[in-house]
């Protein structure tokens, strides 16, 4: 079952033009991966996905409704979350409260101690952080808090902007594992990373952009297998 | 001894009301960057408001404050709706002019209505003066004391555990973040300029039964205290425009009874060029480093 499918996507910031007539599509249960050197247009897409940006001409469906006219919050609502780079936590509110705000999609009335429960059982370090300034954390921590926090919208599809920026390659293993472990429990993932190899160790498919353009699209694997490629856009 | 006490009373009475006043300028610049500077003119339309339930509709006086206040609380959300929603993403220059149009439509606006002759508040709040000792201290200061105080708990009450209100604060750190999370930004400036605009009213009506004299520019000075307070106390920063509300109406007092009434807002002027040079952030102030 398709869960979000972009097609002929251009996105501009006034009258430079970032996003040219991109195409790509989701599948329910899959991590799907999109690579590619910094300012290749990642983040312009998860943002224009998220409504944030408005798109210059294409259509976003996710799921059986087009989204890209919708509000953000309206989005958001409908089980599309994302975790923004650079994480983007709430620097002066709590872990508690961060979390909390992670759920504001689901309405007054959503049981929150369910989902605290089970953040804290993927990430423990939060929970003995819980009543501490969410600035106060780590680079890791506030990686997580920032997974966590989404996590409490009980999202179907996750769109994870750059996770594995900035932090130590145990911190990176991590929280690929626990990328790994949300799929595994039922959610979507649509990852963008410059880390492009550990993005392919973990994805089902992948689409290289290369300045606002997809210019190559296939299964992980073969991508890791394709000397080109390789070469081009993993630096190996 | 006496003196001083009735002075820093008187002081603290007035200051509470620039801290309600001020608390809408904070709340404001805290959501959406803007300095509004036709929040003083709330002002203004809230002391018409009551004086005209008070006066033609011969209202009790409880019921033309709480209309007043919502009056002022819909005035709020309208203006923001119609005159700076449609410039949120203009360079911030453009909105601000836009306040100090709606604020000149504004006083225009009453000039035009009621006529540019001041009129008087008729005060209906009598409250037994209250005797400490041989100190005096007048039932109106300690109701707006009173009131003023509780109200700003409420509200820091509400912005810590409601959901709204963390919704507010989520807004206020990273608007786009917030609206990841699915905060209805519109909804939140609404409400933000609904509290603003309900807070002025509270303190027009505070402010007229002290200063009973109603006319369409009564909002200027007062309102350009309660923004001094709000940049005092760290504009954005709530506890700041309440503690910065409460230091001006202090100083103004203390300088009109000791030294001369004409040096008064002078002197608390002076305060805030002293305070700008010494921590540009103000007083609870936190550094800023411009994100790029």
């Amino acid at each position: 079952m398709m869960m979000l499918s972009v097609s002929g996507l251009s996105v501009a910031y006034g009258a430079i033009q970032a996003i040219h007539d991109v195409s790509f599509h989701v599948e329910k249960g899959e991590i799907v991966t999109l690579i590619g050197a910094n300012g290749a247009g990642k983040s312009t897409i998860l943002k224009t996905v998220s409504g944030l940006l408005r798109p210059k001409a294409g259509t976003i469906q996710f799921e059986d409704k087009q989204v890209h006219s919708l509000d953000p919050h309206r989005i958001v609502r409908m089980g599309l979350a994302q975790v923004p780079e650079g994480r983007r936590i709430f620097q002066r509110m709590t872990v508690l409260e961060n979390l909390e705000m992670g759920a504001f999609a689901r309405g007054g009335r959503a049981d929150l101690s369910s989902g605290y429960e089970s953040v804290f059982h993927s990430f423990p370090r939060l929970k003995e952080r819980r009543g501490q300034l969410a600035g106060t954390l780590s680079g890791g921590e506030q990686q997580m808090l920032a997974m966590g926090r989404a996590l409490m919208g009980r999202p179907r599809l996750l769109m994870l902007d750059e996770p594995s920026m900035g932090l130590s390659p145990i911190l990176v293993e991590e929280i690929f594992r626990i990328i790994r472990q949300m799929n595994a429990d039922g959610i979507t993932i649509l990852l963008v990373e410059q880390n492009a190899q550990m993005a392919l160790s973990v994805a089902d498919r992948a689409y290289v952009l290369e300045t606002g353009r997809v210019v190559k699209e296939g299964g992980a694997a073969s991508f890791m297998g394709d000397e080109a490629v390789r070469k081009a856009y993993l630096g190996l | 001894m006496n003196t001083l006490l009735t002075q820093i009373i008187n002081g603290l009475h007035v200051g509470s009301v620039y801290a309600l006043i001020a608390l809408g300028y904070t709340m404001v610049y805290g959501i959406v960057k803007l300095i509004n500077f036709a929040h003083g003119d709330v002002i203004m339309v809230g002391a018409y408001a009551a004086l005209t339930l008070l006066t033609s509709a011969a209202l009790p006086f409880w019921a033309a404050a709480l209309l007043a206040i919502l009056f002022c609380a819909a005035l709020g959300v309208t203006v923001e709706r119609v005159a700076y929603k449609p410039l949120r993403s203009a360079p911030r220059i453009s909105s601000l002019i836009t306040t100090i149009g709606v604020s000149f439509f504004l006083q225009n606006s009453v000039q035009m209505l009621f006529s540019p002759t001041p009129r008087p508040f008729p005060i209906r709040i009598n409250v037994p003066t209250l005797v400490v000792g041989n100190l005096k201290v007048s039932g109106l200061t300690f109701v707006t004391i009173l009131v003023a105080v509780a109200l700003m708990a409420a509200l820091e009450m509400f912005v810590r555990r409601a959901r709204m209100g963390k919704a507010m604060r989520a807004v206020s750190e990273d608007l786009q973040a917030a609206q990841l999370m699915g905060v209805n930004i519109n909804t939140t400036i609404s409400m933000t300029f609904a509290i603003g605009a309900a807070l002025a009213a509270v303190g027009a009506i505070l402010y007229s039964t002290a200063y009973p004299s109603v006319s369409p520019t009564m909002g200027a000075m007062p309102g350009l205290k309660a923004f001094i307070a709000a940049v005092l106390g760290g504009i954005g920063i709530m506890p700041g425009a309440m503690l910065g509300g409460f230091i001006m109406g202090v100083a103004e007092s203390l300088t009109k009874g000791y030294i001369s009434t004409q040096l008064s807002d002078a002197v608390v002027f002076g305060i805030l060029i002293v305070v700008l040079l010494v921590k540009p952030s103000g007083i609870l102030g936190r550094h800023v480093s411009e994100k790029v």
